[in-house]
């Protein structure tokens, strides 16, 4: 796979990834063995016939093999890109015992680029009107997707979205280099084109709220709000300026598009020497764009070693390259600043790896006096995500969790409330495109029998 | 003063919540208190001052003009109740979010001692309006243009000293006076509520942006208030905080100010 240097690419928000030529594409399909057991498809969470698409690509039919994975994929542009295959689909590949595995992720994203660039959105047929109103909250992955496929059962879908741009966390928490924006606006342009409504700076839970919504005709809710709540670690100095949580560090650069102050309006904090904290996918993006931004020196302090990071290998490695100078086994102590009240400095500690805590993964333990302090000017804390209580807590009768995320079935995200249906982030917390993408659709089969059940 | 056609707004506003605007493609996201709200009529009122490059682009707006967007009811509504007798203090600009509340405490049977202060005659605004809802209005000016000479605390000592019993002060207006307010009230112990203003992006709770430290515990201004217990609130810090973007402010303006000077 053709790559940007990583010494360029600091300079530019591009992807990194080139994508595939046709040739390479077609050789890579080769290299599927079309094993019998395809234990591939059983790593996918929504069981795209994987076998089915590859063989699709080697005959050259890459609109066939498109179509394919949208039989159960409905966003495979951006799964290509952000789906973690390493621990999914490409985990299982036979091929991967011995040699590398299948680039299924690679593929995917292949033939999804070729079908953007080839053909028109091609609108599929609707099943007549049900006269069924459906209210989406939230236009993330989950929301996008059951909105898509309700409406090709022939409900009328409105979507309530509280920003000014449709995607979620697709639009204010990936970065361009990792999802080109362009690309989630296709993906909302297609959902749009099958007649979903589409309401911008609309805040459920403020400027309506759920019993509302009901009261508007709405025959059934579906609560796809993610997981937008930013986790602080709650040591001192984490109010100093120059600090600032993942989601306002990216929203201001991705979907404000700080970093071209001042054509745009809002400003971010470049820094020359940042500490970004903790070892997910959003750390890695907080900490290449920060580079990205200009910084000299970017550091990312993670509690545990790089076996335990759960941010996807690829990320990590390329996060690497582009020179993240990468702390492991080190946890923040307090962030000191300077006497108007700037970051100037962030003191860690070292850990060491002791016994599995409930994750599985070992638990790190401060080794006492090996504090140290790195001088830095913004830090970043990417520590995850959890429930926003803004909508639960306006919506009586919606069971939660002591964690916030909504009580939802696990096959159908039917939750206490009658009519109210839930998935994505908000009910697993923060994890995957595909995860919330597979719980939409299983939602949308299981709203749509609600709804023609109750009848017309 | 702009009244803006926003019936879902309208509709839903309580005192003491905002709205967060932009004006263009390439603009901010700027949070504004709503002033006035008329469910009937379908709009909302907003008071601005003109501080930034967006408020100075909204100095220049005319009737018929549109705003890119506008989001809200934000934030939590101020606690109104039947408390007794209520002290009211609005500080510049903070008389136009302060006059819904009076309005409504007076509505909920307090009795409404409202004071109002600002820079100068210039500057002071609605006097009328709050006068309606008001027991009694004191108005300050720190010139002496207009009413009483001095600062809105000098008009609250003098209104703690002569009642024998207030039951809730309410304080909004820059930082610097409800930080005065607050530490005017303490050692009378008279509960006190201010409404903050940090710098905000989201403004519904997923940036974190507008955290501010209330009795040593962190809250964020846009979902948990932003009102908040006066003699809790960390002012200094919440200073500190509105100048994160000073020198970005000001090359924005000057940027806004050139092109104006050029075309």
């Amino acid at each position: 796979m053709p790559r940007q240097d990583p010494k360029v690419r600091v300079t530019n928000f591009d992807e990194v990834a080139l994508g595939y030529a046709e040739e390479l594409a077609v050789r890579e399909a080769e290299r599927c063995v079309q094993c019998k057991n395809s234990p591939c498809v059983e790593g996918c969470p929504v069981e795209i016939d994987i076998p089915g698409f590859i063989e699709l690509v080697r005959r050259g039919d890459f609109l066939g093999a498109i179509a394919k994975i949208k039989e159960k994929n409905a966003l495979p542009a951006i799964c290509g890109r952000v789906c973690p295959q390493e621990d999914q689909c490409e985990k299982l590949c036979v091929l991967g015992k011995k040699f590398e595995p299948v680039a299924i992720g690679r593929l995917e994203r292949f033939v999804a680029d070729y079908e953007a660039a080839n053909v028109e959105i091609r609108v599929p047929p609707r099943a007549a009107p049900t006269g069924k109103k459906v209210a989406v909250i939230g236009s993330g992955p989950a929301g996008l997707t059951l909105a898509a496929d309700l409406a090709k059962l022939g409900h009328s879908v409105t979507i309530f979205e509280a920003f000014h741009k449709a995607g979620g966390v697709l639009v204010y928490g990936i970065p361009e280099f990792r999802l080109p924006k362009a690309i989630v606006q296709r993906e909302v342009e297609f959902v749009l084109s099958l007649g979903v409504e589409l309401r911008l700076n609309e805040v459920v839970g403020r400027t309506t709220t759920v019993d509302e919504l009901f009261g508007e005709g709405y025959a059934a809710l579906y609560v796809a709000i993610g997981a937008g709540l930013p986790y602080f670690m709650n040591i001192p100095g984490e109010n100093h300026n120059g600090v600032y949580s993942a989601n306002e560090f990216l929203t201001r650069c991705n979907l404000m598009k700080a970093y071209r102050f001042p054509e745009y309006d809002t400003p971010i904090k470049r820094g020359k020497r940042v500490a970004v904290v903790g070892g997910g996918n959003v750390a890695m993006d907080a900490a290449r764009t920060a580079l990205r931004l200009g910084a000299e020196h970017v550091y990312n302090i993670y509690r545990r070693s790089r076996q335990e990071m759960p941010a996807r290998q690829e990320e990590v490695a390329n996060a690497i390259e582009e020179g993240v100078d990468i702390r492991f086994l080190t946890n923040p102590v307090r962030i000191l600043a300077s006497d108007a009240g700037w970051v100037r400095a962030i003191e860690s500690v070292r850990m060491q790896l002791g016994e599995p805590d409930e994750s599985g993964r070992r638990r790190p333990v401060p080794i006492a006096g090996s504090e140290y302090t790195i001088d830095v000017d913004v830090v970043v804390m990417a520590i995850g995500n959890g429930a926003n209580p803004l909508l639960p807590s306006a919506t009586p009768g919606l069971e939660t969790n002591k964690w916030g995320y909504i009580v939802a079935d696990e096959e159908t995200g039917k939750t206490s409330r009658e009519g109210v249906y839930a998935g994505g982030d908000i009910v697993t917390g923060a994890a995957t495109v595909i995860l919330a993408m597979g719980a939409a659709r299983k939602s949308a089969r299981a709203i749509h029998a609600y709804l023609m059940q109750n009848g017309p | 003063m702009f009244v803006v056609e926003a019936p879902r707004i309208a509709r839903k506003a309580k005192p003491g919540q905002f709205v967060i605007l932009r004006i263009d493609e390439k603009g901010e996201r700027v949070p504004m208190t709503i002033a006035d709200s008329d469910a009937e009529r379908g709009a909302i009122t907003l008071v601005v001052q003109e501080v930034g490059k967006t408020t100075v682009q909204m100095g220049t707006f005319q009737k018929g003009d549109r705003l890119l967007e506008l989001v809200g009811p934000l934030g939590r509504p101020t606690h109104i109740a039947h408390f007794g007798r209520v002290v009211l203090v609005g500080g510049g600009i903070g008389t136009a979010p302060i006059f819904p509340i009076i309005r409504a405490m007076k509505e909920a049977g307090n009795f409404v001692i409202a004071i109002v202060g600002a820079k100068s005659k210039d500057y002071l605004f609605w006097e009328d309006k709050i006068a309606k809802f008001s027991d009694e209005l004191l108005v300050t000016t720190d010139d002496g243009s207009y009413g009483t000479k001095g600062l809105v605390t000098d008009a609250l000592r003098q209104v703690i000293s002569r009642e024998p019993r207030i039951d809730l002060v309410v304080a909004i207006g820059p930082v610097a006076m409800m930080k005065a307010v607050s530490e005017t009230t303490k050692d009378p112990g008279i509960k006190t509520v201010v409404s903050l203003n940090p710098i905000m992006v989201d403004a519904t709770g997923m940036c974190g942006g507008c955290r501010v430290t209330v009795g040593a515990k962190t809250k964020f201004a846009c979902v948990d208030g932003p009102e908040f217990d006066g003699h809790l609130v960390d002012f200094d810090e919440l200073m500190k905080r509105q100048r994160i973007y000073l020198e970005e402010e000001k090359l924005s303006l000057h940027k806004c100010r050139l092109r104006d000077v050029a075309t």
